[in-house]
């Protein structure tokens, strides 16, 4: 099973990844307000 | 940064017109080509005896058609269109998102130009050939390019919990893309696969499960949380569930794949691993389903008279059963049963006639009345009949599909006293074909209500005309 050592590293780098645009959003306020931001499409478009 | 979309004052809707007039055209050639196979399959004198027309090579053409060229064009369609409602702001490039819709166009005539032809790569989903991938791979990086210049360059703050899904959708693709499709060529058209073995099953399964997850899950739910709302008048039900419901999903859908090879060469932990996943992702599915139909509490009523919201929530209720049934298909004891039989089939249509289908149906119902400039579509009453014909097609399909799965699974292990098997594997073929015609009769209406759509579809883009829409001024939105 060679492929794995493909394949979990990828995955791990793909967490690592999506943890970092996690923290990205935390961090800038993306989820302050929270329940107010559902509203706001129906609002204007 | 200045960049020329952030002057513009009006939307970029021709690009969302095109994808979504072409979302109906291949979503009616790919289901004919599923009535056409399916009828083979019932009667194999359909084959006629030319090899281009053999279910071989038309069964590759059904799924790139109706998973790519109609569901793909949804949701590009779906994805301009949201991105740039939700952000304030034209489209990153007008010349990109052109260069997209007609390279996936080309992606999609090729497609059936090769695959009758008999160029495969043998790998299911991904069977187009080398040069054809490299093409998509052009048309997905400006596809990327497109969506994320748009994010970035967009005047609300915050990012609508439907682009993390959209974007989600756009990355794990191009990813899935790339490792999957790795083949050496040998010619013009033919190329090897860079694994072999069970090493090439896994990567397959790998990407056939993540392309299940991201490109017919987490691109659809995009369409969901922005289309639901929008044709309900109500938020989501829970914004904050929303965001749990990406993250959780997005961490967790990696590693489900294995499930595809149970009892196979696959060392027994990788199969059990891609099980304890497969089963983890029931959480965040059902979240997400519940999410969504909760959006709807308080205003029921609104489904009594709304053909497209009933649409959009029967979607999420055929995603909330197949989300249930594929975890319970993934435990190994049950997937003995399961495994190979026509029971996978059923559980595969009632994901993408019932949730992908559906959703993609209603999102354009929203969507080509406001391309075209016009309140609603040009018969109300024709998305009436077309919601009840295919609701009762998808029905007919998986009932029939679930019965035959399993009588096939007890017909294949059922064994006398004295070790031998009861029936041959040509007896549970002929006891299969009442349940083939049934199938025959669901994707039938399913194509009607199809074709119903396309007329309609027609009649409102004849009957109205292409206006810019204006992005709203600043100050709305500081």
């Amino acid at each position: 099973m060679d492929i794995l050592f493909l394949l979990i590293p990828l995955s791990v780098a793909l967490v690592f990844f999506i943890l970092c645009a996690l923290w990205w959003a935390v961090h800038r306020g993306q989820f302050e307000d929270i329940e107010a931001e559902g509203e706001r499409i129906l609002r204007n478009d | 940064m200045n960049f020329a979309n952030m002057q513009a004052s009006v939307y970029n809707d021709k690009v969302v017109r095109q994808f979504a007039i072409m979302t109906v055209v291949w979503g009616v050639v790919g289901m004919l080509v599923g009535v056409i196979i399916a009828a083979q399959l019932t009667w194999p004198e359909l084959n006629l005896g030319i090899p281009w027309l053999s279910y071989g090579r038309l069964r590759p053409l059904h799924t790139n058609a109706v998973i790519f060229a109609f569901g793909g064009c949804g949701l590009f369609a779906a994805a301009y269109y949201v991105v740039q409602r939700t952000c304030h702001v034209r489209l990153f490039s007008d010349k990109l998102a052109a260069f997209t819709f007609w390279g996936w166009q080309l992606v999609i005539l090729l497609a059936a130009v090769s695959l009758p032809l008999g160029m495969t790569s043998g790998k299911e989903y991904a069977e187009l050939e080398w040069p054809i991938d490299i093409l998509i791979t052009l048309v997905w990086v400006a596809f990327a390019v497109v969506f994320f210049g748009t994010v970035g360059t967009r005047k609300v703050r915050h990012i609508y919990v439907a682009n993390w899904f959209f974007g989600a959708f756009i990355i794990a693709v191009a990813l899935l893309h790339l490792v999957n499709s790795a083949a050496l060529p040998v010619g013009a058209f033919k190329s090897y696969s860079a694994y072999a073995g069970v090493q090439d099953a896994m990567v397959q399964w790998w990407y056939g499960h993540n392309a299940v997850g991201f490109f017919l899950t987490a691109g659809f739910l995009g369409m969901m949380y922005y289309f639901i709302p929008k044709q309900a008048e109500r938020p989501v039900y829970s914004y904050r569930l929303s965001i749990v419901h990406f993250w959780a999903l997005i961490f967790t859908y990696m590693w489900a794949g294995p499930h595809h090879l149970h009892y196979t060469a696959l060392p027994d932990w990788t199969q059990s691993i891609g099980m304890i996943f497969s089963l983890i992702l029931l959480a965040p599915s059902w979240g997400g389903m519940i999410n969504g139909i909760m959006t709807l509490s308080g205003a029921w009523h609104k489904l009594r008279d709304d053909p497209i919201l009933r649409f959009l929530i029967v979607s999420l209720s055929f995603y909330g059963m197949s989300t249930f049934e594929g975890p319970m298909m993934s435990i190994k004891t049950v997937n003995a049963l399961s495994h190979y039989t026509d029971w996978t089939v059923g559980h595969v249509h009632s994901g993408a006639l019932g949730w992908v289908g559906l959703v993609t149906m209603g999102s354009m119902y929203y969507l080509i009345p406001r391309l075209f400039g016009r309140k609603q579509m040009y018969s109300v009453k024709a998305i009436e009949v077309h919601f009840w014909t295919a609701t009762i097609g998808i029905v007919i399909y998986i009932a029939a599909m679930w019965i035959a799965g399993v009588m096939q699974g007890l017909m294949w292990r059922a064994v006398n006293a004295d070790g031998t098997l009861t029936y041959t594997f040509v007896e549970s073929v002929k006891a299969t074909f009442p349940f083939y015609v049934l199938r025959l009769l669901g994707g039938l209406l399913y194509l009607g209500g199809m074709c119903l759509m396309l007329w309609n579809t027609v009649k409102t883009a004849t009957a109205g005309r292409s206006v810019d829409v204006q992005i709203p001024a600043a100050a709305a939105h500081a």
